[in-house]
């Protein structure tokens, strides 16, 4: 009776469909957001990001990266299928190689630039300025204290400060 | 000399960028010395003609200058494009009527993944070869800048006539008939 029920489960399992032969049928899970991959590309055709582009070839490019992404895709997986696609000129940052360079050497490369040159120049325009000054004071002191319009304007004084 | 030398670096820096900006708007811009040049009657040789582009739904790459010797109607097409679709069924027609002529359609694809344009192509009964342009650098060689488009190329390799819109099958029928009679 016992074989009998054991050999009953084990056609069962057998005929049955495996809870594993479900899962590679289903879809895998999604390893990426669609928001997060269309943020970081461009649509090729109108050179806009893919975000806010309204053209035929954006939906057309926003509707593959979503099959990408149904495959089970990761974002560099996908990014770069869309190279192989399209090109590099559908990533929003280009690949860090030959004239593109330009995009990560330039920006830091004026701003530390720009401060090399205030840091140079600000001190001298700093110290230019004061010697001016300190040399104007004087000759103008000197000038409106002239002994006679001192003494008049002392004369002047006096009589409003009674 | 000092004093010049801050003023100086900063006016090459500023004359550097302006190069750059220059540069890349120039690289950027589109390319109408072929429909000058056709416009005077002149036929510029194709541009990119020994360029390897993939044939669309294999790995073996095809030049236009493999074409050389033939009448080539090149119609730059994507699957995302309406005016595309709407010529499909003339360019197809077309092809059949050249068969007899030593003249080829070839389609290359503009900005456009390869399964959209493999599924175009089987819906449309397209039948002419489709070559894959993959990141828009050869049709850029030819001024397009969207599609469709499409030039005819004589059999000695020259753009010999140009539509940058969607063509009917009048403006085939009136252009090449005189490019077809031409002998090599």
């Amino acid at each position: 009776m016992r074989a009998r029920l054991l050999a009953l489960i084990t056609v069962a399992a057998v005929i049955s469909p495996a809870p594993a032969a479900y899962a590679m049928a289903a879809p895998p899970a999604p390893r990426a957001s669609f928001t997060d991959v269309e943020n970081d590309v461009m649509c090729v055709s109108c050179r806009e990001p893919l975000a806010v582009a309204q053209s035929p070839q954006a939906y057309a490019e926003r509707a593959y990266i979503h099959s990408l992404i149904a495959q089970g895709l990761t974002k560099p997986q996908i990014e770069q299928q869309l190279v192989a696609q399209y090109g590099p000129a559908v990533l929003g940052k280009p690949p860090a190689q030959g004239f593109n360079l330009t995009v990560y050497i330039l920006p830091p490369a004026i701003l530390v630039g720009g401060l090399i040159i205030l840091a140079v120049v600000l001190p001298r325009w700093r110290r230019r300025t004061r010697a001016e000054a300190a040399e104007a004071e004087p000759a103008v002191t000197a000038a409106a204290l002239h002994p006679s319009e001192a003494r008049r304007l002392e004369d002047e004084l006096s009589h409003w400060s009674g | 000399m000092r004093r010049f030398l801050i003023p100086g670096v900063a006016t090459a820096v500023a004359v550097a960028l302006l190069a750059l900006l220059a540069f890349g708007v120039s690289s950027q811009g589109s390319n109408s010395s072929i429909d000058a040049a056709v416009a005077k009657g002149t036929r510029p040789p194709a541009p990119d003609a020994n360029t390897p582009l993939p044939v669309l739904g294999s790995n073996q790459p095809q030049t236009l200058a493999d074409y050389r010797g033939k009448v080539v109607v090149l119609n730059v097409f994507a699957s995302w494009c309406g005016p595309c679709k709407a010529e499909a069924p003339i360019l197809d027609r077309e092809q059949h009527a050249l068969a007899g002529h030593n003249a080829t359609i070839v389609g290359v694809t503009y900005l456009d993944n390869s399964s959209d344009s493999e599924q175009f192509v089987r819906q449309e009964h397209i039948t002419y070869p489709v070559l894959r342009d993959v990141n828009g650098t050869f049709v850029r060689s030819f001024g397009t800048t969207g599609v469709p488009e499409t030039f005819v190329i004589d059999r000695q390799g020259r753009v010999a006539a140009l539509r940058r819109y969607q063509l009917d099958g009048s403006w085939l029928a009136q252009t090449l008939p005189p490019i077809l009679a031409q002998t090599s």
